[in-house]
């Protein structure tokens, strides 16, 4: 259990949250600039001192302004991910990454240098110096190098944000796999939905210097209250399961957590139990009173409406879903809307296109 | 005729003077220039200020309040009385403090820059990666900020060397002791001798041009270093 509570008075700036965060997986802090999420985060690492603040991980108090407990940054068993990897230049690859590694004690190490390089793929540039690395690779480095410090608490603030958008999709599988094969706790800020979608476990939204909420991504994400909902890239994230495969057409069947209901996306083979975590857009989903076969969409769920709300363009609206459990959102036109007379506890069709679920 | 016993004697005090000079300098300009680029405090603009007054200040005028400062009523003269040291005026132990007090700038100001430019992002890196802040100062600030220690050290020996008013007034022309280049060449000047002046005026512009020639071309190959 990660505890944070935060308060901090700037001029023109105040930050106020009292966050309670699991202890593992990966949250994710998002919102616009200004927001306050990255303040969260360095007051977390203590590189900023939030006038009252209670800091406690998994039990470890690193800050309690009551009793004047402020643990200094490098006492604190953190990794920080800077937005730009921020390597030393005057070190090579693998002077950086020893920089970390060589201050922890040999018994307090979890990760080794051979499991880190492996893991972010940066064994061919240990000898290099910063400054001939790509991007994406000086911050694969970054990463690594604060891996290896073995934190009790990974902290991320927008690593992929100074990347163009090959260099992201270049570091973000490594990112999942960190995810899958570490069992270390991550706060990851964040204003891209996409990554936020693809990474988190639990979300938090700020605006203004507050939470305006904390929760398991799926629902978070859904919820039509908070401004996530307003954006292009709203949507909902589903966990599945694999359930089949199908080679002749490229086809991947998964099966709704809780639900008999099956989506079929395009997707690379995978074995049937694994679990595949896909995003689908408000956009993507459109809604019929019928069930109709002839139709080239492939994911025709039964689903119940639950609620509405106006979306940022006046023509459209935003409607919420309930598959089976899993929440959807649907952004139809409002004229479709009064056609199909959408209201609450209605039972429609909702459909998706299979090409349209980003997995 | 080339350079005489006495010349040599010059030359000799002056590069003494000159190394102790600017390794003091690097040691007690390196937390100053620290606190000065870092530091948020008011205090901040009146402590350049006076770091930065050797640069504007004739250095006669440095040279005078050293030297009532050093002399028997002053109370520098008062504290190395009481320590049984006598006064420091006319002694090659006045020269270095005076020495260190004019060159001061040129060794603060560059480090100064160089830490201002390494920023408080390494810094930060270094605490996150468990390096407590001395550490921090001996893996990271101290070779990231070598090209400004090496500007400092230059310029800061250079400025000592060319010194000539302040140790007029407070050092004299001791023979051995205060007698450095820049006074013997007045020396030689004053006794009409220009062809001795001459060996030693030369020497000194030559020594000059080449320790700045080594600065600026030094400064092209060591460009990227942030």
């Amino acid at each position: 259990m990660i505890e944070a509570r935060l308060k901090l008075a700037w001029p023109g700036f105040g930050l106020d949250v009292d966050l309670s965060l699991p202890g593992r997986g990966v949250t994710a802090l998002f919102g616009q600039s200004g927001s306050g999420k990255t303040t969260c985060l360095r007051c977390i690492a203590g590189l900023e001192r939030a006038s009252e603040a209670f800091i406690s991980i998994n039990g470890e108090v690193w800050q309690d302004s009551r009793t004047g407990i402020f643990v200094p940054p490098h006492r604190r068993a953190l990794g920080y991910v800077f937005q730009e990897a921020s390597l030393f230049a005057h070190l090579s690859v693998l002077a950086n990454l020893q920089f970390g590694l060589k201050r922890i004690a040999k018994d307090q190490r979890r990760v080794d240098l051979a499991q880190a390089t492996e893991l972010l793929g940066i064994g061919h540039l240990l000898e290099r110096h910063p400054q001939h690395l790509s991007g994406g690779e000086r911050q694969r480095v970054g990463i690594a190098r604060a891996l290896l410090t073995s934190p009790k608490l990974l902290l991320m603030d927008e690593p992929l944000a100074a990347l163009d958008s090959q260099r992201k999709s270049e570091i973000l599988p490594y990112l999942q796999r960190l995810h899958d094969e570490l069992d270390i706790p991550v706060l990851y800020v964040s204003h891209a939905q996409d990554e936020v979608a693809r990474l988190a476990d639990h979300l938090v939204v700020l605006e203004a210097g507050k939470a305006l909420a904390s929760g398991p991504i799926g629902e978070t994400l859904a919820r039509l209250d908070l401004p996530l909902a307003m954006g292009d890239d709203a949507g909902v994230i589903i966990e599945g399961q694999v359930t089949s495969y199908d080679h002749a057409y490229q086809l991947l069947c998964l099966r709704l957590p809780d639900t008999l209901l099956d989506i079929r996306v395009t997707h690379a083979p995978m074995a049937v139990g694994q679990a595949l975590r896909c995003k689908v857009q408000a956009r993507d989903v459109s809604l019929t009173l019928h069930d109709s076969e002839h139709s080239s969409i492939l994911n025709r769920l039964p689903v119940r409406v639950v609620s509405e709300m106006p979306a940022d363009n006046a023509a459209h609206v935003l409607i919420r879903l309930d598959a089976g459990g899993t929440p959807l959102l649907a952004r139809i036109t409002r004229y479709s809307r009064d056609q199909l007379g959408v209201h609450p506890g209605q039972a429609l069709w909702a459909q998706i296109k299979a090409v349209a679920v980003l997995a | 005729m080339s350079l005489t016993s006495a010349d040599f004697a010059a030359i000799w005090l002056t590069l003494k003077l000159a190394s102790l000079t600017t390794a003091i300098l690097l040691v007690i300009g390196t937390p100053i220039a620290l606190w000065l680029s870092r530091s948020r405090s008011w205090l901040r603009g009146p402590i350049g200020a006076i770091v930065a007054l050797p640069l504007v200040l004739p250095p006669t005028v440095i040279g005078f309040y050293l030297l009532l400062a050093m002399g028997p009523n002053g109370f520098l003269g008062h504290f190395t009385q009481w320590l049984g040291l006598g006064t420091l005026t006319f002694s090659f132990t006045g020269l270095v403090i005076g020495s260190v007090l004019y060159s001061m700038p040129f060794v603060v100001q560059p480090l100064q820059n160089a830490f201002s430019a390494i920023g408080t992002r390494p810094l930060e890196v270094a605490a996150t990666l468990r390096a407590n802040p001395w550490d921090t100062f001996f893996s990271v600030i101290l070779p990231l900020a070598r090209p400004g220690f090496i500007t400092a050290a230059i310029l800061g020996f250079a400025h000592t060397v060319g010194e000539f008013g302040v140790v007029l007034m407070i050092g004299g022309n001791i023979p051995d002791k205060t007698r450095v280049v820049s006074v013997q060449i007045y020396d030689h000047v004053e006794a009409m001798d220009y062809s001795q002046a001459h060996w030693l005026a030369g020497a000194m512009l030559v020594f000059s041009f080449l320790v700045l020639l080594a600065l600026y071309s030094g400064r092209k190959s060591r460009a990227g270093w942030s």
